[in-house]
C-alpha cells in the first residue's frame, strides 16, 4: 500500500476537461435543506419564484411537512413592475414571518435566480431589517441562485456570508469549517480534543449564541471540499488555512488529524497513538464492506463537489478504478492534497455538458456510476448501476466511524445487482 | 409576495414538461438557469420513468447574462434537434428565463429547422402547473391537428392524461376497454404516449372523450370549434359517473349504451351489512376540482358519507367547485394555502380526509384517516398494480382505498365498548396501521379555555369515541358560550348533542 508523500503529484498536473453546456445539477437553493438543521434557531426565506419553492419542496421530500424553517417568498406579477415596491413586501413578510417565529435569532434573506435578475438588494434589505430587529435578531443575506451557485456552493455562500458578518479578534484557535451532522461533529471534536487540540470553533455555530472572531491567530481546517468563497474570504480577514485531504475513510482522516496535529506542534506519533484502535476499526469496516468494488471502474458526474475527495477514497482504499471525476467547480486550494494523492490519472472534468458526458459514460460503460437522481433511473435503465450522489451529502461520511458506511454506499448498488434474479426490462 | 412552504401545483414550465414527457418524438428547450433540471427528478423518481425527460435545459449562468443568452439558446435548439432528431419542438421559457426576455419563440422559429417550432408563453408569475399542461397541449394540438376524414368505425381521442398525473396510465387502460365494449375504438390518447404524428390525426376521431378537464378543456374546445369534434362532459369516475358518461358516448355517437358490470362490486360491498357502519361519516374532500367533484358524488351517493367540506387548489375549477359546494350546503375552500386548508379540517374535524399527500399529512397531524384521491402525490400513489379511478375497476379501488384507512365496522364497536381495556384503548388506533399514530387532539381549545368543564362532564365526554370527541368538545364549548355559560355540566353536553344532532 502507498503512503502519502510517496506519490508528490498524483494527478495535479493532469488536464482539466473543461466543459460548458446543459449541467444536470440542483442550484444552491438546495443546501437550506441541510443547513437549516444545524443552525436551529435561523430562518432561510428565499426570495424567490414558484419554481424556488417547487424546488424546495420536491428535494426536501417529506422533510417538508415537518415545519421546516424555511420557506419561499414567492415573486408575483406585482412585484416585477416596481422595485420600491418589492423592499416594502420583503419587510412586511418578514414582520409576519417574526411575529409567528418567537424563536428565530437569525435570519438568512437568500437570492434566487428571479431576484437577481431584476436586481433586488437583499444586501440593503438585510440592512434595513437588521436595523430594526437588532439586537434580537440578526439578518444576513447570501445567494443560492442557480446562475451564482452550483448544490453545496448554497452552504458555501452561507457560510461566507456569516463569516463577513463575524468581529474581528485576535484570539488564537482552531475554525472547522463545513456543516456535518451532529453525531460526526462530536465524533470529531473528541477526537481533537484527544490528540490536544482545545478551543475549537465551529462554522456554521449551532446558535448564534456561539458567536466567535476571526484574525490573524485564526487557525481554519476545512471538513467540506465546497466552501471556496468561505476560504476565500477567511484567508482574507487573516486566518490560516490548514491544507489537509479530506476527512474521509481512514487515510483521509488520518492524514486531516495529522495535518492540524502538525499546525499546533503536535506530533504525528502522538496522533497514531492516540487514534490507533479508531483507524484499526475503520480499516476493517472498509475492507468488509468494499469488497464488490475492488478492481470496479468508476465514473462520477458532477453534482457536490465533494467528488474529487471521495475518488481519492474510493481508489486508495476500495480499490477502485477511476474512468472520469467530475466537478462542478474544482478550487485547487481545497482539494489539491486529495488530487495530490490519486495515482493513475482519470480524466478530470470542471463543469458539465450532459449530453457529451453521457456519451462518455456510455462509451466507457463503468461498473458503478455516480450520479444525480434524474440520471440515475435512466442509467440503470440502460443496464449501468449507479450510486445517487445526493445521499453522500446527506448521510454522515466523515472520519473513522463512518469509514466502513462511506464504502457501504458505493457498494450497496453492487450487492443489489448481484442479488436480484428478474431482469427489468 | 407571498410566503409559502408547501406548493400544490409546481410553476407553469413543469405543466409543459408534463406534457412534452408524456409524448414520444417531441422535444422540449427550456431557456432556464442552472438547477431548473431539479424538475427532472420528479419524472425520474416519482413516476419512475426510465429515461430521461425530453428536455433541454440551456443553463445560464450569471456571466451569460447580457447579450449570450440568446446565442445560448440558438445553440441549445440547434444542439437538441441534432442530437434528438424529433418530429416537433416545443420552446419556451423559465420563470426567470421570461424576465430576460429573450423571445424563445421567435428565437427558436428563427433557426429554420425543418421541424414545427411551437412556442409557448407561459406567463409564470400568474399561473402555475395544470395551466401550463392545457396550454402547451392546446398550441401542440393547434399547431399540428388538421381537419381530416372521420374514420369509418366510430372512434374518439383520450383527452388530456400527462405524465405525473394521478393514476392517468390506468385509467387510460379502463375507459379505452370501457369504449371497446361499447363499440367505439381509441382513435389517439393525447397527450400520453402521442407522437406529434399522432395529434395531426386527432381529426379523424368522431369526438373527445375529455379524462381531465385540468389539463385537456382548452385543446378539447379548440377541436370542436376547429375540428367539429364534441366533447364528453362527464368524468368516469365513481358508479354513477361512469354510467352517465356510457349514456353521454351513446348520446353523441348512437352507439348502444353498454356497460359490462361484471366485475363491479362497488354497489354490493357498500350494500352489504358490513358497510352501514359507514352511513354518515363526516368527510372532507380537498384536491384537484376534478377529482373533487368526482369524490363528492362518491362519498355522498355510493358509500353514504356525509360530506362536510369541499375545496380545490385550483382556481380554474373554482367556479363549478363553489356551485356544487352550494348544492350540497357546504362552504367551499377555494385556497393553495395548506395552512388553511389544515385550518379548515381541523375546525371540521371531519372523520375521514380525501385529499392530496398534503393531507394526508395533515391528517396524519391532526390524527384523522386520510386517502389519497387527486395529485400532487409521493412515489407510492404511482403503483407497480392497476389501480385506475375511472370506470368499472376504478370504482372497486376506490371503495378499498377510502375504507381501509378507516376503523372497521366491528373495531369500531369494540373500541367504543371496551375502551377501558388495555387491548381496545382509544390510542390503540386501527388494527391495521402501525402503533403509536396520534389521535385526534381532544385537550380543550384555547379560544374555550375560559369555559369550564365539570368532572362529571368531562368523564362523560371521555365516554364519547375518540374520533368525534373533538368535534363534540368543541361543538359543546360553542354552544356553552352562545348561551353564556361559563361552566359545561352533563346536562349541558347533552342539550349541545341535541342541538346540533343531524
Amino acid at each position: 500500500m502507498t503512503t502519502p508523500g510517496q506519490i508528490s503529484k498524483g494527478c495535479t498536473q493532469t488536464p482539466v476537461l473543461r466543459e460548458r453546456g446543459q449541467h444536470e445539477v440542483f442550484c444552491g437553493l438546495t443546501s437550506i435543506i441541510w443547513l437549516h438543521r444545524m443552525m436551529p434557531d435561523s430562518f432561510f426565506l428565499v426570495v424567490g419564484s414558484r419554481t424556488c419553492a417547487h424546488l424546495l419542496q420536491s428535494a426536501a421530500g417529506v422533510m417538508i411537512f415537518a415545519e421546516p424553517r424555511f420557506g419561499t417568498a414567492i415573486l408575483e406579477e406585482t412585484d416585477l413592475a416596481g422595485m420600491s415596491d418589492a423592499q416594502d413586501e420583503i419587510d412586511r413578510e418578514v414582520d409576519r414571518l417574526l411575529s409567528r417565529r418567537a424563536d428565530i435569532r437569525r435570519l438568512f434573506l437568500v437570492g434566487s435566480c428571479p431576484s437577481e435578475v431584476i436586481k433586488l438588494d437583499l444586501a440593503k434589505a438585510a440592512e434595513r431589517l437588521n436595523a430594526r430587529y437588532a439586537p434580537k435578531i440578526r439578518v444576513l443575506n447570501f445567494t443560492g441562485s442557480g446562475i451564482e451557485t452550483t448544490f453545496t456552493q448554497g452552504e458555501d455562500s452561507c457560510l461566507a456570508a456569516m463569516v463577513a458578518a463575524m468581529p474581528s479578534s485576535d484570539t488564537a484557535g482552531l475554525v472547522i469549517a463545513g456543516g456535518l451532522p451532529d453525531v460526526v461533529q462530536d465524533q470529531m471534536l473528541d477526537l481533537l480534543d484527544r490528540i490536544g487540540v482545545k478551543d475549537v470553533r465551529l462554522l456554521p455555530n449551532r446558535s448564534s449564541d456561539e458567536e466567535f472572531g476571526i484574525g490573524p491567530n485564526t487557525h481554519v481546517a476545512f471538513v467540506q471540499p465546497f466552501l471556496g468563497e468561505t476560504y476565500d474570504i477567511l484567508v482574507r480577514r487573516g486566518a490560516h488555512p490548514v491544507s489537509a485531504p479530506f476527512p474521509f475513510g481512514e487515510q483521509g482522516t488520518t492524514a486531516w488529524l495529522k495535518a492540524i496535529a502538525s499546525r499546533f506542534g503536535i506530533s504525528s506519533d502522538h496522533v497514531d497513538a492516540v487514534t490507533e484502535p479508531a483507524r484499526l476499526r475503520a480499516r476493517k469496516a472498509v475492507a468488509q464492506a468494499s469488497e464488490p468494488l475492488d478492481g470496479k471502474r468508476v465514473f462520477l458526474l458532477p453534482d457536490s463537489q465533494l467528488e474529487v475527495p471521495l475518488a481519492r477514497f474510493l481508489s486508495r482504499e476500495c480499490g477502485m478504478e477511476l474512468v472520469e471525476v467530475g466537478t462542478p467547480y474544482l478550487h485547487r486550494d481545497l482539494v489539491g492534497c486529495d488530487l495530490a494523492q490519486i495515482a493513475d490519472c482519470p480524466t478530470l472534468s470542471e463543469g458539465q455538458d450532459v449530453e457529451k458526458q453521457l456519451d462518455r459514460v456510455r462509451a466507457a460503460r463503468p461498473d458503478l456510476t455516480v450520479c444525480g437522481l434524474g440520471l440515475a433511473n435512466p442509467l440503470e435503465a440502460e443496464g449501468l448501476a449507479t450510486k445517487w450522489a445526493i445521499e453522500l451529502v446527506f448521510s454522515p461520511i466523515h472520519f473513522y466511524e463512518q469509514a466502513g458506511d462511506l464504502a457501504g454506499l458505493f457498494a450497496r448498488p453492487l450487492r443489489r445487482r448481484a442479488m436480484l434474479q428478474v431482469a427489468a426490462e | 409576495m407571498k410566503l409559502s412552504v408547501w406548493t400544490y401545483e409546481g410553476p407553469p414550465h413543469v405543466g409543459a414538461m408534463r406534457v412534452a414527457t408524456a409524448m414520444n418524438g417531441l422535444h422540449y428547450v427550456l431557456h432556464a438557469p442552472q438547477g431548473d433540471t431539479y424538475a427532472d427528478l420528479l419524472f425520474t423518481m416519482i413516476e419512475r420513468r426510465n429515461h430521461r425527460p425530453p428536455v433541454t435545459y440551456t443553463t445560464f449562468q450569471a456571466r451569460d447574462l447580457g447579450s449570450d443568452t440568446a446565442k445560448l439558446f440558438r445553440d441549445a435548439c440547434q444542439a437538441a434537434y441534432e442530437r434528438f432528431k424529433p418530429q416537433a419542438m416545443i420552446v419556451g421559457a423559465s420563470c426567470t428565463a421570461e424576465l430576460i426576455q429573450d423571445d424563445p419563440g421567435g428565437l427558436g422559429a428563427a433557426l429554420g429547422l425543418p421541424i414545427p417550432v411551437i412556442p409557448l408563453e407561459l406567463p409564470s408569475y400568474q399561473r402555475k402547473e395544470n395551466f401550463g399542461a392545457d396550454e402547451t397541449f392546446l398550441q401542440i394540438v393547434r399547431t399540428l391537428a388538421k381537419p381530416t376524414d372521420r374514420s369509418a368505425r366510430v372512434s374518439c381521442n383520450l383527452i388530456g392524461p400527462t405524465a405525473l398525473g394521478f393514476r392517468h396510465r390506468d385509467d387510460i387502460t379502463e375507459i379505452t376497454a370501457l369504449l371497446n365494449d361499447m363499440g367505439v375504438e381509441v382513435n389517439v390518447t393525447a397527450p400520453y404516449g402521442a407522437t406529434p404524428a399522432d395529434i395531426t390525426r386527432l381529426g379523424t376521431a368522431h369526438f373527445n372523450a375529455l379524462m381531465y378537464p385540468e389539463t385537456g378543456e382548452s385543446a378539447c374546445r379548440w377541436m370542436e370549434r376547429t375540428l367539429g369534434q364534441p366533447y364528453t362532459r362527464t368524468i368516469p369516475i365513481g358508479v354513477g359517473a361512469t354510467k352517465d358518461f356510457v349514456e353521454e358516448v351513446a348520446a353523441l355517437t348512437g352507439c348502444e349504451p353498454r356497460l359490462d358490470s361484471d366485475r363491479l362490486r362497488l354497489p354490493w360491498y357498500s350494500a352489504s351489512v358490513d358497510s352501514t357502519y359507514l352511513t354518515g361519516k363526516r368527510v372532507f374532500i380537498f384536491g384537484d376540482g376534478t377529482h373533487v367533484a368526482t369524490a363528492t358524488r362518491i362519498a355522498r351517493e355510493e358509500m353514504g358519507f356525509e360530506v362536510v367540506g369541499i375545496g380545490c387548489f385550483n382556481r380554474e375549477m373554482a367556479r363549478p367547485i363553489r356551485a356544487l359546494a352550494k348544492d350540497i350546503g357546504v362552504e367551499a375552500l377555494i385556497s393553495d394555502d395548506y395552512l388553511e386548508v389544515e385550518a379548515r379540517i381541523s375546525n371540521l374535524a371531519p372523520e375521514l380526509i380525501l385529499g392530496t399527500q398534503m393531507e394526508r399529512h395533515i391528517g396524519k397531524r391532526l390524527g384523522i384517516p386520510c386517502a389519497v384521491i387527486s395529485a400532487p402525490v409521493h412515489v407510492q400513489d404511482f403503483p407497480a398494480r392497476y389501480s385506475p379511478q375511472m370506470g368499472v375497476e376504478g370504482a372497486n379501488v376506490i371503495f378499498d382505498t377510502w375504507v381501509h384507512p378507516l376503523v372497521m365496522g366491528l373495531e369500531e364497536h369494540l373500541l367504543h365498548m371496551f375502551r377501558e381495556d388495555p387491548e381496545f384503548n382509544d390510542a390503540a388506533g386501527p388494527s391495521h396501521h402501525a402503533h403509536g399514530a396520534k389521535q385526534v387532539s381532544d385537550a380543550p381549545d384555547p379560544v374555550g379555555a375560559q369555559i369550564i368543564w365539570l368532572d362529571e362532564a368531562e368523564r362523560e365526554l371521555r365516554k364519547v369515541p375518540f374520533f368525534v370527541r373533538g368535534k363534540a368538545r368543541r361543538n359543546t364549548e360553542a354552544f356553552a358560550e352562545a348561551r353564556g355559560d361559563s361552566q359545561i355540566s352533563v346536562e349541558t353536553l347533552y342539550e349541545a348533542k341535541a342541538h346540533y344532532a343531524r
